[in-house]
């Protein structure tokens, strides 16, 4: 059920996704596929950056601006702090033994299994919200949901983190000590 | 009415820039004139009446020096650097609400480029992303010293965020909103945050500092030990971008302290003033207003910078993650604790 949009009588909304989708998309690969770490983790950013803007097409502000955040303004500068400082380049790059990859490719269907299993049974929700007329992607709708009906997993999801906080800050102290 | 919209805006994004760029250009004359001062000297008074004219001098001069290139095999990357700094520092300025709203031409103007629902957090989000244009830079230098103050400007970045974005989440508990229009309106009439949230204001004070990498916490240009810092390998108008993108950071954060503590525009007397003589002439005295108070704060970066010598590495990460991040953790128990109380109390059986 793929919808090829019609580019003579496409919206702008539609001319947008499309732009953006391309940008997604060519600079995911070429995060794959360039040879400088940095490069690849600059293209990363794009990337992201380009995933916010389709959250904004979805009028989410929140989401996109979380991923932002989050994604690019955390976990990619600390990408990069880590190349930088251990100054990674394709001479020093370990060449990966065949089970590894095998590894990489069985996990990799598994997370496509789990998340074409997550999608078939979603179902979207929106109706209820577009029936009373709230705005749904309002942060006070989405703190209320996200603190009254999924209290429970958000719970889970903070244990999660903090455990993996513990983890490393274990890991990092029992190198020093053996030293 | 689209149109008018699009103009309306388009006006507003237009001052708002060009005033930016005049703050941020007098403010490196502020610079020298306070540091003069403080140190009882004379400063720049060579170009135009009592050195008026030495930001165009500046400019000028950065203009027309020659552009030295590092021999590095980032061009592009070394470009970038002090596009995506200036360009970050500059887009802050879109959701900040510089006054309430003018009546003209029988329509209401609200004086915002922007009135998100997430203003707040799109704040933070600019702030993180302006990071990469010191890392960019920096790294794009080839050059080890650039690459330590790099990484040195981008972990003090990074660790401040934290204990930032904690001591503002005991803000929006009170303020219940993260849109800054709101956040402006709810201190109308002297209820200013910083009467209510005095913690979080220090802590959020001590992070600008440090975000803005000013005195005492200016550790990626150390001297002594990094020559120039991230900037080392920039010339001409490349290594202007970057100072005036310092600059321009340093007016916009004292925007948001005076917009998220101060009361913004708010000063007392204005809804008298809105009554009796006219919505125009009290919100342009609210811009004043807002505009006196960060004068005050530009005046306070530099009477730092003056005052207080450059920490240590270790002190400053210290600093961030044994003192404000624990800190800001309490004020949040404390802030959560004083909304809930009459809960408390009631679960108590008080």
């Amino acid at each position: 059920m793929i919808h090829i949009p019609d580019f003579a009588h496409a919206s702008t909304v539609q001319i947008i996704f499309c732009f953006l989708a391309f940008i997604t998309v060519i600079t995911a690969f070429l995060a794959i596929f360039s040879r400088n770490p940095i490069h690849s983790a600059l293209y990363l950013v794009i990337s992201f950056f380009s995933i916010a803007g389709h959250y904004l097409l979805l009028n989410s502000q929140f989401l996109a601006i979380v991923h932002v955040i989050v994604y690019s303004g955390a976990i990619m500068i600390l990408f990069l702090f880590t190349i930088m400082l251990m100054n990674l380049n394709k001479q020093n790059e370990v060449h990966k033994p065949r089970i590894t990859r095998l590894g990489a490719i069985v996990s990799f269907c598994l997370i496509c299994i789990v998340l074409i299993l997550v999608f078939i049974n979603s179902k979207p929700i929106a109706g209820e919200y577009i029936a009373t007329g709230e705005d749904y992607q309002s942060i006070k709708v989405l703190g209320r949901v996200l603190l009254n009906e999924y209290m429970v997993p958000f719970e889970f999801a903070s244990i999660l983190l903090l455990t993996a906080m513990i983890g490393v800050v274990l890991l990092s102290k029992k190198e020093k000590t053996e030293k | 009415m689209d149109n008018t919209i699009i103009i309306e805006k388009s006006v507003i994004i237009l001052v708002v820039f060009a005033i930016t760029m005049v703050m941020a250009m007098y403010s490196t004359l502020a610079e020298r004139k306070i540091a003069a001062w403080l140190q009882d000297r004379i400063g720049p008074n060579r170009a135009g009446k009592g050195g008026i004219l030495q930001p165009l001098a500046d400019g000028l001069k950065l203009f027309s020096k020659e552009e030295f290139e590092p021999d590095t095999p980032n061009r592009f990357l070394f470009f970038v650097g002090p596009a995506v700094a200036m360009s970050t520092a500059l887009m802050t300025s879109a959701v900040i609400p510089w006054g309430d709203h003018f009546h003209l031409f029988g329509r209401d103007i609200i004086l915002q480029a922007a009135d998100i629902d997430v203003a707040l957090l799109y704040v933070f989000g600019v702030i993180s992303v302006g990071v990469y244009g010191i890392m960019i830079g920096g790294w794009a230098s080839n050059n080890k010293f650039s690459l330590m103050g790099a990484v040195r400007a981008a972990s003090q970045m990074v660790s401040y965020e934290v204990a930032m974005g904690l001591s503002m989440i005991a803000l929006l508990m009170m303020t219940g909103t993260l849109s800054l229009r709101e956040i402006s309106l709810q201190q109308s009439g002297m209820h200013w945050n910083v009467f209510y949230q005095p913690l979080s204001f220090l802590i959020f004070l001590i992070c600008a500092f440090a975000e803005t990498n000013r005195t005492p916490f200016d550790l990626a240009e150390c001297e002594s030990e990094l020559i120039g810092g991230y900037h080392t390998e920039y010339s001409s108008m490349k290594m202007g971008f970057y100072l005036f993108a310092e600059y321009a950071n340093m007016f916009i954060s004292s925007t948001i302290i005076a917009v998220l503590f101060f009361g913004g525009y708010n000063y007392p007397g204005m809804s008298w003033m809105v009554e009796n003589v006219g919505v125009n002439l009290a919100n342009v005295i609210g811009i004043g207003v807002l505009f006196a108070k960060i004068c005050f704060f530009i005046f306070f970066y530099m009477w730092v910078r003056w005052t207080i010598p450059r920490f240590r590495y270790d002190q400053l990460m210290n600093l961030g993650w044994r003192i404000l991040i624990p800190l800001s953790i309490v004020n949040i128990m404390i802030t959560g604790i004083v909304i809930l109380r009459h809960e408390i109390a009631i679960f108590l059986g008080f």
